[in-house]
């Protein structure tokens, strides 16, 4: 069992064509994920990597019923790929893309509610990996991840490494790994993985990995607190040293005034008795599973 | 990208919104010729990009020409939080009788635009948040709807105070600045203080606009303003055109990584070891040598560095071609500084080894790369 992704889930790649989209498609491949077709408007009709290549996420959907996709179409495009997908029936999207307006993400997250029972992981997330069923929807380096029982969610690609790195070394390993995204405005959030990871039977644990910048951080931890979550949780907040007013690397993290700050997600967390750690390698010390 | 006032202004007037009469002077001569043309007492307001100019003698009142010259010659040059006054704005001074607000900002977590309006305008609307939470109106925006002027009369109606004729005037203004913000892909339009005027009439007595970053390939009249952030420091605009997520600080260890979550990761354990870090620099996914070499070349030419800490993790980034980066930066650099790379993933050992080679220290473990960039 994993959340998000399993290996029954079907994906088609949106921007197969393109340099991003062939060096991941391969390396999704290798790893073991069920990829059914690719989508590149004008290039239907070709292969990548022996995948077949569609002009339109319907023929994907028609033709090998996919149900998961994962986009790296460029931020211009990047509204229209998503509503494609959306209106093809897919349920799962995975929108690897960084650099889009916030109001195209604004836009294409309203009609994913308004259609209902849609994930949107991102956008500018570096994806979701399931080690148990070698099922990897993204980019992230999947030599680092080991099948185990800790569900991690992170705003951070490299950030996850690290910390996956870190839970390795402690004889751990990861259920699912999700980065939500870098960007200020994402569709699944910090609340929305805890409740998948509540009822996955395989994680025993979770990990989050929280930046400065909006409050997702705080929410989750009131969420922890007034449900009395079922599994132990640990923190780790990256940006305590960032100053006010810059933006850190993601158009996400940035401490606007005396909110996001490192301080009060910290506090937050302490004070709903999730421990945080100080440094990526406390982590693992500090999950009681 | 922020807007200066006078650019915001622009944009308001383009919309119908009501600003006060005035315009953009860069020398005293200048903000002289307008104040005579206005002849009547005129606010000379410092077109910086920091808030609170106000409070730090940002913005001063002159009643005559001769008065505005010499507030303009005084003003023009003078740092005000950090920042060199370039030019000013030189304006009528309003006869306010009542202050209001009115904004359109994005919500994160809602994940929508949310339009705020307030009978308390003229100061920090965070503050009035806290301190008269029932003078606020917020509507958040469904993006399929819209925004319109009879929606935003109904966010007034809240207000018992406002008559209906100035209610009417009000949400005409606050439904102009949606439109704004969507016709701009604006971060944040906001109008404060809204001025309502003895005459009756409602003026933009200040305002601000933030486009979002994202979206400047919408908006190609911004293309020359984009590349020269006012607000950057020096080595910020510098990396900025050379496409870096650079961001100064006020420390001497140097910091290099590849990854948002990973470098401030870093910054913070070099702050937990002690140390201070004098930047923060993501050098993103799949970086090639040639943008390698320049940020590093960049953070070791900050006078303040003493030694700089580069930690990869890498996945798409290959960690030979870090090296190779690394090695033409202190083959090419003429300001150079000590090195400490940690290194792990695709082509660790060919990367270890190269750098070795040319007798870089390197570490697979963030904390002793830490400890040894401090000299622990």
């Amino acid at each position: 069992m994993s959340i998000i992704i399993d290996g029954n889930s079907k994906v088609v790649v949106q921007g197969i064509t393109g340099n991003e989209g062939r060096f991941h498609t391969s390396s999704m491949l290798r790893y073991g994920t069920r990829i059914v077709a690719g989508v590149t408007p004008g290039k239907g009709g070709q292969q990548v990597q022996d995948i077949p290549v569609y002009n339109t996420v319907a023929e994907a959907v028609g033709n090998h019923g996919a149900d998961t996709s994962i986009i790296f179409v460029p931020a211009r495009f990047a509204q229209s790929a998503v509503l494609e997908a959306i209106d093809a029936g897919i349920k799962t999207l995975v929108v690897i893309t960084e650099l889009i307006p916030q109001k195209d993400a604004i836009e294409f997250i309203a009609k994913a509610d308004k259609k209902g029972d849609i994930t949107i992981v991102g956008p500018n997330t570096p994806g979701v990996i399931n080690p148990g069923s070698r099922t990897h929807v993204g980019i992230m380096p999947v030599h680092i991840f080991r099948p185990g029982v800790i569900g991690m969610a992170s705003r951070s690609g490299t950030l996850t490494h690290e910390i996956a790195w870190h839970i390795n070394h402690a004889g751990l390993g990861q259920s699912t790994c999700v980065g939500i995204g870098g960007d200020a405005i994402v569709k699944l959030d910090f609340i929305q993985v805890l409740e998948m990871f509540k009822d996955d039977k395989e994680t025993k644990g979770v990990v989050l990995i929280g930046e400065i910048g909006g409050n997702t951080e705080e929410l989750a931890a009131q969420y922890i607190r007034e449900t009395n979550y079922p599994k132990p949780v640990v923190a780790y907040i990256a940006g305590r040293l960032a100053p006010p007013g810059k933006r850190m690397g993601h158009a996400g993290a940035i401490v606007m005034g005396n909110a996001g700050t490192a301080k009060s997600k910290i506090e937050a967390f302490t004070s709903a008795g999730i421990p945080v750690a100080e440094k990526p390698s406390d982590v693992a010390r500090l999950l009681k599973i | 990208m922020k807007l200066f006032e006078s650019e915001a202004k622009n944009i308001l007037r383009k919309y119908g919104i009501a600003t006060p009469e005035g315009n953009t002077a860069s020398n005293s001569d200048e903000a002289e010729a307008i104040a005579k043309e206005i002849g009547k007492p005129v606010a000379l307001k410092s077109q910086i990009l920091t808030s609170g100019r106000g409070k730090s003698g940002g913005i001063i009142f002159a009643n005559d020409t001769a008065e505005a010259k010499k507030v303009a010659s005084n003003l023009i040059g003078k740092t005000i939080k950090g920042t060199i006054v370039r030019s000013l704005l030189v304006e009528e001074k309003l006869n306010i009788v009542e202050e209001l607000y009115a904004s359109v900002t994005i919500d994160r977590q809602a994940r929508r635009y949310i339009v705020l309006t307030s009978t308390s305008g003229g100061i920090d609307i965070e503050q009035v948040t806290l301190a008269s939470p029932d003078r606020i109106s917020r509507y958040w925006v469904d993006p399929a709807v819209g925004f319109d002027k009879h929606t935003a009369e109904t966010m007034l109606a809240q207000f018992p105070k406002i008559n209906k004729r100035d209610a009417t005037k009000f949400a005409a203004i606050i439904a102009t600045l949606y439109n704004i913000a969507i016709d701009y892909d604006a971060e944040l339009v906001e109008i404060n203080p809204l001025a309502r005027t003895a005459s009756g009439k409602f003026i933009a007595a200040d305002a601000r606009i933030t486009i979002d970053d994202n979206a400047l390939f919408r908006h190609p009249e911004f293309a020359d303003r984009s590349s020269l952030r006012v607000d950057d420091t020096p080595l910020e605009a510098e990396a900025r055109q050379q496409k870096l997520a650079y961001v100064d600080l006020d420390g001497d260890i140097g910091i290099i990584g590849n990854g948002a979550g990973l470098v401030m990761a870093t910054l913070d354990l070099v702050g937990f070891f002690g140390g201070k870090p004098a930047n923060f620099l993501d050098m993103g996914g799949g970086a090639q040598t040639e943008v390698i070499k320049k940020g590093v070349t960049l953070v070791m030419s900050k006078p303040e560095v003493k030694a700089v800490l580069i930690n990869i993790l890498g996945g798409i980034t290959r960690c030979d071609v870090v090296a190779q980066g690394i090695i033409s930066a202190l083959n090419e650099s003429t300001i150079k500084k000590p090195i400490a790379v940690r290194m792990i993933g695709t082509n660790e050992e060919e990367g270890t080894q190269r750098l070795r080679q040319a007798g870089v220290h390197t570490y697979s473990n963030t904390e002793e790369a830490v400890k040894a960039v401090l000299g622990l």
